[in-house]
């Protein structure tokens, strides 16, 4: 199986195939390595490689993927390059840009009014969760085009509070 | 001794005193909110009742739900743990009135400590050592500029009912004083609903120590030893050590004395904690007095060898201290890490959801109190600790090094948590030096760390993903099969399939 991996924003290929003892025959760029894996336990692969030992965690979370090496957390992204699937979209920093409520909680207060120009990092709302309440910052300069909910409103992960243009 | 015991609390804190309940051979009863089902301290307890719907006030500050579960129950005391109902005199007074006993100090002791204003007239009375100030409300602002003045800028200004650095504001200058004032007071009125401040000397780069202290009801009043507590982020502890790196003997015997008598001042009994403010002189301050078991007690629990809950729960049942002062030996050193969902990458926002993956530290000098486990999804609607790690050694030094030891095998996946903060703290050389004061946590957060990335690492990383690919379904946990069969979490099956299969088995 032949694997298109991006770790921190770096593209590698990998190469893995089983071998016949029960371990991997695995090649890095195309160059071989010797790895032994054993899966300790679901997300939880004890690795060997040039007799280094590593235990690795793997995170899913909705469809970001992370792999820990020991304490260090690499943002992963595997690819299968035979399929059309996967395929990034380039990040978009021109235009609108929407603010999001980064965790469940409720819309407290809205300190900004749509129209208002705003500056980079300006408080526009405060949403409360777990008893914090949490200042939203406008991720740009410019004027606030649109605020999607008011004070009381209850939202999840990932719900657009605003945006600003 | 009591046969049964209510905890009226929920989290790492419920889970820690129905572990006591069980030690002692006492029946242990949960109470939880709706999205509290699921949590640990309902698998871990003898008896379990549902008390409403996730608002606090209508399940764990709902002092009338509580006390139906006691009689319901036939519980003979009630744990109030830390936070919610515990530093509520009216509380405290409904459980006489109920004839349940209240594991902690009386409603009028509690009364005087929890305003501010009056625990420090009355601290003036019995000759305390207190940060110069107010001791009753301001009345104007013309009061404000005249105390102001008189013990010198910077000042303090604080709600009397507050807490957790609410209603607290700090002036540098008379021309803020105004604005600083309206401002502590209407944050007081909206937080605790009264909106007396007063004011106090701000002390420049103090340390936040405290004194462990344990009266039973029979006039003995002993101290513990003393917490460092000024590892702190928006005036929350993060981090807290004992013993204190800078209290010496003769120092612990003077903080310990004056602890006492600020207890018995109060006529207080059962487990406090005396607050002081220690300046650079290493002149102390009381500050307040905290009339609950704490987060971080089990740092002194480490150090004196001692089981605070056993004796809080032996103190209410009427016994005698089983020591006296003498008795009372400080060995090793101690330290707790406050385990908390939230982002360090984003500005600390908290982190609800299901934790994936949890890999917990064990080993020498480790101790874990948690309320989490694998497959929980964390609810949103109470406060982010998770758990505590505790680390103890022979000295500071070693408590370091197999706190440090533990954090690299601690692992929770899903959620975010700070556990990288604790990291970073420990290798700090000023931390290392023990060089602490509660303005460390900013000052370090403010410094950009340097991070470099083990190209060795990198590599791991990418092998390890293909890996994980490779090996598909069979090596994915919690996280991808809840995702996959859409469960809520935390819930094993839905009631309509176990009624089901329950159907499919009778029905042969």
């Amino acid at each position: 199986m032949i694997y298109d991996i991006t770790i921190d924003g770096k593209n590698h290929r990998l190469e893995l195939n089983r071998a016949d003892h029960g371990g991997w025959a695995c090649r890095l760029e195309g160059q071989q390595i010797e790895v032994d894996a054993v899966l300790a336990r679901p997300d939880v692969l004890s690795l060997r490689i040039d007799n280094q030992a590593y235990e690795v965690k793997c995170e899913r979370v909705g469809n970001e993927l992370h792999i820990w090496v020991g304490s260090v957390r690499f943002a992963a992204e595997v690819r299968d390059p035979r399929s059309l699937r996967g395929r990034s979209r380039a990040a978009d920093d021109y235009g609108p840009r929407k603010l999001i409520a980064p965790m469940p909680g409720k819309v407290v207060r809205v300190l900004s009014h749509e129209g208002e120009t705003v500056e980079v990092g300006a408080g526009i709302l405060v949403v409360e969760a777990m008893k914090m309440q949490n200042e939203i910052k406008s991720p740009k300069k410019g004027t606030l085009r649109k605020i999607l909910v008011t004070e009381g409103t209850a939202v999840n992960a990932g719900d657009v509070l605003a945006v600003v243009d | 001794m009591f046969k049964k015991i209510l905890i009226a609390n929920r989290g790492e804190i419920a889970v820690r005193v129905i572990r006591a309940c069980h030690e002692m051979g006492v029946a242990a009863v949960a109470v939880y909110s709706d999205v509290d089902r699921t949590s640990l301290h309902v698998r871990k307890a003898d008896e379990a009742y549902p008390i409403g719907s996730p608002a606090a006030s209508e399940s764990y500050l709902n002092i009338q739900k509580i006390l139906d579960v006691a009689a319901r129950s036939g519980a003979d005391a009630i744990h109030p743990g830390y936070g919610f109902l515990s530093e509520n005199p009216r509380f405290a007074e409904a459980c006489v009135e109920a004839g349940v006993k209240f594991i902690g100090p009386t409603a009028a002791a509690m009364e005087m400590m929890g305003s501010k204003t009056r625990a420090r007239q009355a601290m003036e009375h019995a000759g305390i050592p207190f940060v110069p100030g107010t001791s009753r409300g301001l009345e104007s602002i013309k009061q404000a500029e005249r105390v102001a003045e008189q013990i010198g800028y910077p000042v303090m200004l604080k709600a009397a009912a507050g807490g957790g650095g609410k209603g607290m504001r700090l002036v540098h200058a008379p021309e803020q004083l105004k604005s600083a004032l309206e401002a502590a007071a209407s944050e007081a009125k909206r937080s605790f609903g009264d909106d007396e401040v007063y004011m106090e000397k701000a002390i420049v780069n103090p340390r936040h120590i405290e004194m462990q202290i344990l009266a039973d009801e029979h006039g003995n009043t002993v101290y513990l030893g003393e917490r460092e507590c000024s590892l702190q982020r928006r005036h929350q502890k993060v981090l807290e050590e004992a013993p204190s790196p800078i209290v010496d003997a003769h120092m612990r015997r003077h903080m310990g004395e004056v602890a006492v008598r600020v207890a018995q001042a109060a006529n207080y009994t059962n487990a406090g904690t005396v607050e002081f403010l220690v300046d650079q002189n290493k002149k102390f301050y009381f500050l307040e007095m905290n009339t609950r078991l704490q987060v971080e007690h089990p740092v002194t629990e480490l150090i004196t060898g001692l089981d605070l809950v056993h004796l809080q729960i032996r103190i209410a049942a009427g016994e005698k201290l089983p020591f006296k002062q003498d008795d009372v030996h400080i060995r090793g050193h101690a330290m707790e890490c406050r385990i908390y969902a939230e982002d360090p990458d984003d500005n600390y926002f908290p982190s609800p959801g299901k934790i994936t993956l949890l890999l917990s530290p064990s080993g020498p000098g480790i101790r874990q109190d948690s309320g989490m486990y694998e497959g929980w999804t964390v609810p949103m609607d109470y406060d982010p600790l998770l758990a505590k790690l505790i680390g103890y050694g022979t000295d500071r030094e070693q408590a370091i090094a197999r706190l440090t030891r533990a954090l690299g095998e601690y692992f929770v996946g899903g959620i975010k948590t700070n556990i990288s903060l604790f990291r970073r703290i420990l290798r700090d050389p000023d931390f290392q030096a023990g060089r602490l004061d509660t303005g460390f946590l900013d000052r370090m957060l403010k410094r950009k760390e340097a991070l470099e990335v083990d190209p060795q690492a990198e590599r791991v990383a990418v092998i390890a993903a293909g890996m994980f690919a490779a090996l598909g379904t069979q090596a994915a946990g919690a996280g991808e099969q809840a995702a996959a069969n859409g469960t809520a979490g935390g819930r094993v099956a839905s009631n309509w399939k176990i009624a089901g299969r329950k159907e499919a088995l009778t029905s042969d």
